[in-house]
């Protein structure tokens, strides 16, 4: 009875998660900039946007600059993150997976160390430093308390009270065909994949939109190029009418 | 507030970061614009009846028309990385002047009414009804901004606080709550052409004042020419380059070049105003049409080229948007930038030789320079990225045997804003002046201790009347800041000018 509920939740989930961050991919994408606002020194081209925008993303150039504690916990903890997902990939494709996942895997496995220690150094500036003190909501805290539980729970299973992975694997690739098969009766597994269900509903109605927000970031994503050539708005070039 | 009620702050470090003191600088505003001043830029004389509704709807209608501001909304995840970066919280120690806390005033409404979690659960996502002490704590506290960027350099999505900043002055003023000290200015802009309102007939009598000096200093006849059709180069430059010390040594410093290099170049009465307040007031309309004068003067006048005087802000617009709100420029000659910056030009000359220059003639003043906000972080001067931060520094060089930098965290990118850009420099607002120049300050007192620094130079109208007014409350003379074109003024020998050595 709990594995179709949790089946449920997790169609209704992707759904709302797909969805919801698709149309927010979609308004940001059609919302015009009208102005050149790239933060200087910007790339003049293109490319160098990219060269830009992927230094951003695998390196947080940005806040290197800005603030290296939070960097180090910052970037810890999303480059773990990477290495979780990928790691959880085994569990969700049916059948054999790739040698390159096979490969990453025992990193992933440890890399939720790294993660649980970034975000309880994140969850740390929220109390210890004034000023991140000030500028803390409930949800700030809330999502690092959901995140650590996540991982907390994940590692538990992992290192001291092993699940049958083998019966998780059935179950998650199952839902790629609509088959429901058994959860196995562990309160860690459901404990696991409910706050996971939990994020992905709450990502496209929170600040998680960080993510593909900043690819559309003006001052990061645009070419220093206005005087070679003219930017203008479609709602600007009405004025001009 | 009066000067004397300043407290100037006593900081160990340029960058010295304070604890915060939450109010310290609560209901500190410039005066509201007048009736008068609102309505000759389109806006409501006062505070209309259906504020609420009129700001809700326009908070929309910026989402739908500014990416940056629907995104920059959304995204902010309150890591802090820009919680020590604005110079008006380093100076003040107010949270609310933190880029992330400033953004949030906005933010909180926004949640509220835009998005799912803040109808549903304000309590939770930091959301807050929209009330007429919201408007006045919005009033106050995006008067407490420069626009000068700096937050942008190191939030990691690039969240640029000047773009809040602007949308909630742009709000502000359509529910009738503007800014006199900005409004006005644009007013006559509009009307007379310059923000000092100068008409032509006064403006080419400076002129002419100016071009009398030159010669009796140097028994050199060198033109300042206003509206002359057919030249090549269109000059626009802050009006305070008529008027304001140091900026008028800058102007002379520009005609003894263009005067070397033997172009042909004109003022316009028409377009005398390189600053753009509508960039300050965050009004895409009124920005527009004061760019518009400069297309309609280079077409009256005839010009090839249009060159840029000293100017932050203006360069601001003028780089990255008058292409936008005034192009295309196809009329002009294509062989040169579409604005070129003043100190391109000189560069080049320089470089080409065509200036003689006696260094020694500034040997009395040990010199840093000050990056100017939007110069260094909104625009770029030369050819490649990073040349806004060389070139200046090369004239300079080439100029004066004694400079020095400051400290290396608060120059280029990283530089910190004189404390009165974005529309701030009014005296109702010097209290926030003197405070936010603290950290610019500090880094001047450093390499005068370190260097003998006596003199620092600068490319902006608005640092150059800041300093000199902040700069003697730190311990330094008034006309300790100077025009870097007051420096090749002071070096350029021009052709048949009677030197000490020859005499």
């Amino acid at each position: 009875m709990l594995s179709i509920i949790y089946a449920l939740l997790f169609y209704a989930a992707t759904i709302l998660l797909v969805v919801g961050v698709g149309a927010r991919i979609r308004k940001y994408a059609t919302t015009p900039a009208p102005l050149k606002i790239p933060t200087t020194p910007a790339p003049i081209t293109t490319q160098g946007v990219v060269w830009r925008m992927i230094r951003e993303v695998l390196f947080f150039e940005s806040l290197f600059k800005s603030n290296k504690w939070i960097w180090l916990f910052g970037w810890m903890f999303h480059m773990a993150l990477w290495l979780i997902i990928i790691r959880h990939l085994r569990y969700t494709i049916p059948g054999n997976t790739p040698w390159l996942l096979d490969f990453l895997q025992p990193f992933g496995k440890y890399a939720g160390f790294a993660m649980i220690l970034g975000l309880a150094g994140l969850w740390a500036r929220r109390f210890l430093v004034d000023r991140v003190r000030y500028i803390s909501s409930p949800s700030d805290h809330l999502i690092l308390v959901l995140l650590i539980a996540i991982g907390l729970s994940g590692l538990s299973m992992t290192f001291v009270a092993k699940t049958d992975i083998v019966a998780v694997k059935a179950f998650m690739s199952g839902l790629w065909t609509f088959q429901i098969n058994t959860l196995p009766a562990s309160p860690l597994v459901f404990l696991h994949l409910g706050l996971v269900i939990t994020l992905m509903i709450i990502f496209p109605i929170s600040k998680l939109l960080h993510a593909p927000g900043l690819f559309f970031s003006p001052s990061r994503n645009q070419a220093d190029n206005p005087r070679e050539q003219r930017h203008i708005a479609p709602w600007a070039a009405e004025l001009e009418k | 507030m009066a000067d004397g009620d300043t407290q100037v702050p006593k900081m160990d470090d340029p960058l010295q970061v304070p604890c915060i003191k939450p109010g310290s600088m609560d209901g500190l505003q410039p005066f509201l614009a007048s009736p008068e001043h609102q309505e000759a830029l389109g806006f409501p004389g006062e505070l209309v009846p259906d504020w609420k509704e009129r700001t809700l709807a326009k908070m929309d209608e910026m989402a739908k028309k500014n990416r940056a501001f629907q995104v920059y909304l959304d995204i902010c995840v309150k890591c802090g990385a820009c919680t020590d970066k604005c110079h008006y919280f380093l100076g003040t120690a107010d949270p609310k002047n933190m880029p992330v806390a400033r953004q949030d005033l906005l933010r909180s409404v926004y949640r509220r009414y835009f998005t799912f979690a803040g109808k549903y659960f304000p309590w939770l996502v930091g959301a807050r009804d929209l009330t007429e002490d919201v408007l006045k704590e919005w009033y106050s506290y995006y008067h407490q901004c420069s626009e000068c960027r700096r937050c942008s350099v190191f939030c990691p999505y690039g969240i640029d606080t000047a773009e809040i900043t602007m949308a909630a002055r742009d709000i502000l003023a359509e529910v009738g709550m503007g800014q006199k000290y900005s409004n006005e200015i644009l007013g006559k802009v509009h009307t007379v052409g310059n923000n000092l309102g100068l008409n032509p007939k006064a403006l080419g009598a400076t002129l002419e004042d100016l071009e009398e000096d030159i010669e009796d200093e140097t028994g050199v006849s060198v033109r300042i020419p206003l509206d002359e059709k057919g030249a090549d180069i269109l000059l626009v430059t802050p009006s305070a380059d008529f008027f304001a010390e140091p900026h008028i040594d800058g102007l002379i410093g520009y005609a003894k070049v263009f005067h070397q290099a033997g172009v042909s170049w004109t003022v316009s009465s028409y377009a005398s105003e390189a600053a753009n307040f509508g960039l300050f007031i965050g009004n895409y309309e009124n920005m527009r049409l004061v760019s518009q004068r400069i297309r309609k003067a280079a077409k009256d006048l005839g010009v090839k080229r249009i060159i840029f005087g000293e100017c932050g802000h203006a360069w601001r617009v003028a780089y990255s948007f008058l292409n936008t709100l005034a192009g295309p420029w196809d009329f002009l000659d294509p062989n040169y930038p579409v604005p070129q910056h003043i100190l391109d030009f000189t560069w080049k000359e320089i470089q080409k030789g065509t200036l003689t220059l006696d260094k020694s003639k500034n040997d009395h003043m040990t010199l840093t320079y000050h990056d100017s906000c939007n110069v260094a972080r909104a625009s770029r001067i030369g050819d490649y990225a990073g040349s806004q931060f060389e070139i200046p520094r090369n004239v300079i060089k080439a100029v004066c045997n004694n400079f020095v930098d400051m400290d290396q965290d608060t120059i280029h990118e990283s530089t910190l804003c004189c404390g009165g850009g974005g529309g701030l420099l009014t005296d109702d607002l010097m209290d926030l002046r003197v405070k936010g120049a603290a950290p610019r300050m500090t880094a001047v007192q450093q390499v005068t201790e370190s260097h003998g620094v006596s003199h620092m130079a600068a490319i902006c109208a608005i640092c150059k009347t800041q300093f000199s007014k902040v700069m003697p409350k730190y311990g330094y003379d008034m006309d300790s800041i100077v025009s870097v074109h007051q420096l090749v003024s002071n070096a350029i020998i021009l052709d048949g000018q009677e030197t000490d050595d020859a005499e």
